[in-house]
């Protein structure tokens, strides 16, 4: 019985390597993500295998468990350090406890390049690709101010975040959201320290369906008569809408998010969310991908956008109800560039 | 019956048939001894023996698979690092699970205990050896309530640990307040806790001062079982509880010591898993007691309480961690790790069901 079992795992195995293709000559590169679940890694690492098969690098991959899981991607470091990859991308899940595994990453000579959340500090990656995720919150923070109109200063608004430990991120969309609002911040760094009375509240949704719908039923508990809802992403977004929906809620509440994968613009379209900010994975990553692939050749590392920490990868808002002076772009366009 | 005054009397009509009987002693009837009744015995005098042979096979089976770069030092020297702070936790397991007890919390308490050392160290300001000690007795408190749970209460530990589960995870969030104590922070205050970080590099192979903890913890711990009359009443009281109540053993104070031994342990894996990440991150951990609980079960020890052995759960940690390391560079999805490991758990407990049968 325990020798069928292991040979059978090692057939498989084996099977496995021989379709894989790239011969073992071929550089390593590695993708680290949070999880596995989340769409937008699942897109992030799509668009990676593609690119680096069009490289001609072999791509390895390695998630956590669950968001938050700093472990896993410590052990994901190591395997790569010790596999000799030319270096790897990372979307880390705990941006500061995860900064020594970094440095000895760099130190072992791979180039890190981060995606989608920055590092705390920014410049422990050789290389950051993001969104601006604050410029990415300011839009639909204008967005929502003006879609009010006269009656923003009386909205209230309920903040279904990501996570406790307010990753960079998290805190980034928050603060621009609030920022475009027209709320006054006071530590950027920082959600909840704010005193606008508009503000009902704070939950963690722990970017996910099941979390915005935990989130959103219990600040609609603290407050019923909220009336903007800004949330960390689509899918928190999806959940949220559930919870409206079984309050009766759905047709008074505007609903915002960030993220532009085509569920979600397929949600704009049907009115679930408001507006979203477009960001794009796939463009990360294949950046990414050229960056460290590039190094390997040449030895050069990548540069960033004038202004900025890292190299902004873009966003733009998505609506079919645009307003003066925010720049968006309809549905229709926004389901071409959508990811997913 | 016969009696002993009357040495004259003949065997009676009803004693006739005695001459014609069997005279053997009674004995168990063997039903066969082909080959794999042999290895039933041997395996059920010798369990560990299993989780050798499953290692041993595996690490040849995925180097001839995947070749040098999985069987080079350098490489198994990491499997070795990344297994280390599991293989501590499966060390307070296995005491547990050796009373027939089982401990949920472990993953908890390790990640209380070393928010606990880092934050008295770096926030509050505390000299570091007293920040230390703090973090050491938070895990032998910790401890302390799972095993009066068990004993004053009566509670089955599954349950109890269960609770404690949630509420020393709910503790470390309120302490913490969910935020991760910074690497620079942790350097400038107290170095010391990261030193079970810092590794010798020996041929390219990195051997972290970690390891060398969770092997010095792993002979004295395994000293402690089999060499002194405590370690004896742990196996007593796991086998059979009443009965070793009845035989004067102290049971509750040996359940008591256990869980508190346990909780010890936890607060120094959590140390380890200082020094491994270089941060005090609050939210590590969430699945280290599931894994903990696959070491010590892959690794030959029985659930049922009262068999098993420390080398085992350090054996099973390191087949979990080979299996990962080698499914991996053979190109597998991580799925397939998932996959395999819970085949090895499955496995190894009907394994340790049937070598359960025989007697001796």
């Amino acid at each position: 019985m325990l020798s069928r079992t292991l040979r059978a795992l090692a057939t498989g195995a084996v099977a496995a390597s021989l379709m894989g293709g790239t011969a073992y000559a071929a550089d390593i590169v590695g993708l680290i993500t949070k999880t596995n679940t989340n769409p937008f890694f699942v897109k992030m690492k799509e668009g990676a295998e593609a690119k680096a098969m069009e490289l001609g690098v072999e791509l390895q991959s390695f998630a956590g468990k669950f968001d938050g899981d700093n472990d896993a991607q410590v052990d994901a470091i190591e395997s790569l350090i010790s596999a000799g990859a030319k270096g790897f991308m990372i979307v880390p899940s705990d941006s500061a406890a995860i900064v020594p595994t970094v440095k000895k990453a760099r130190d072992a000579g791979l180039l890190v390049i981060v995606l989608d959340t920055p590092l705390d500090p920014i410049d422990a990656a050789d290389a950051t690709f993001a969104t601006d995720n604050f410029k990415a919150g300011e839009l639909i923070g204008s967005w929502a101010a003006k879609t009010l109109g006269d009656k923003a200063k009386d909205a209230k608004i309920a903040f279904l975040d990501l996570a406790a430990n307010q990753p960079t991120v998290d805190y980034l969309r928050d603060q621009g959201f609030m920022k475009g609002f027209g709320i006054d911040i006071k530590n950027p760094k920082k959600y909840g320290d704010e005193e606008d009375p508009r503000i009902v509240g704070h939950d963690v949704t722990g970017g996910a369906e099941e979390g915005g719908q935990k989130a959103m039923e219990n600040l609609l508990q603290k407050d019923a008569d909220i009336n903007v809802v800004y949330t960390i992403n689509e899918p928190a977004a999806g959940g949220a809408y559930q919870a409206l929906k079984a309050a009766g809620k759905e047709k008074d509440v505007l609903v915002v998010s960030i993220d532009g994968g085509c569920p979600g613009v397929q949600n704009v379209k049907a009115g679930v969310i408001g507006a979203t900010s477009q960001q794009y994975p796939l463009l990360m990553a294949s950046m990414g991908l050229e960056a460290i692939s590039n190094f390997a050749k040449t030895g050069k590392k990548p540069e960033k956008t004038p202004g900025l920490d890292f190299f902004d990868t873009g966003a733009v808002l998505i609506t079919d109800k645009p307003v003066d002076g925010v720049p968006s772009i309809s549905v229709e366009e926004g389901l071409k560039k959508c990811w997913g | 019956m016969s009696s002993t005054t009357e040495t004259s009397r003949g065997p009676s009509d009803f004693e006739k048939p005695l001459g014609s009987a069997a005279t053997t002693v009674a004995s168990f009837d063997e039903a066969g001894s082909g080959p794999l009744k042999r290895l039933q015995h041997f395996l059920h005098n010798y369990p560990t023996a299993i989780p050798f042979i499953v290692l041993v096979i595996s690490v040849l089976a995925f180097s001839a698979i995947v070749g040098e770069r999985f069987y080079a030092t350098r490489n198994l020297a990491i499997v070795l690092q990344q297994v280390t702070v599991i293989a501590i936790l499966g060390i307070a397991q296995t005491l547990v699970i050796l009373t027939a007890g089982i401990d949920l919390s472990v993953g908890a308490i390790m990640i209380l205990s070393h928010v606990v050392m880092g934050k008295l160290a770096v926030d509050s300001g505390f000299p570091v050896p007293i920040a230390f000690s703090l973090g050491l007795l938070c895990g032998l408190v910790c401890g302390a309530i799972n095993g009066s749970l068990i004993t004053f209460l009566r509670l089955p530990p599954f349950i109890a640990t269960l609770g404690t589960w949630n509420i020393f995870n709910a503790l470390n969030l309120w302490y913490s307040e969910s935020q991760t104590v910074r690497p620079g922070d942790i350097d400038a205050a107290a170095p010391f806790l990261k030193i079970m970080g810092t590794s010798l590099t020996i041929n390219a192979a990195q051997f972290a001062f970690g390891t060398v903890l969770m092997f010095t913890l792993a002979v004295i711990v395994w000293y402690m079982l089999n060499k002194t009359a405590f370690g004896r009443h742990i196996h007593a009281t796991g086998d059979d509880e009443e009965a070793a109540r009845l035989a004067g053993i102290r049971t509750d104070r040996t359940l008591i010591a256990v869980y508190t031994l346990a909780g010890l342990i936890c607060a120094i894996a959590g140390w380890a898993l200082i020094g491994r990440v270089g941060a005090v991150s609050p939210n590590s951990g969430q699945t280290a007691n599931l894994d903990s609980i696959t070491a010590v079960v892959i690794g030959g020890t029985s659930l049922f309480g009262g068999r098993g052995s420390l080398v085992g759960t350090l054996v099973g940690a390191l087949i979990v961690g080979v299996f990962s390391s080698g499914l991996k560079l053979a190109g597998l999805d991580v799925l397939w790790q998932v996959f395999a490991v819970g085949l090895l758990i499955i496995i190894a407990v009907a394994i340790d069901q049937w070598i359960r049968k025989v007697s001796a």
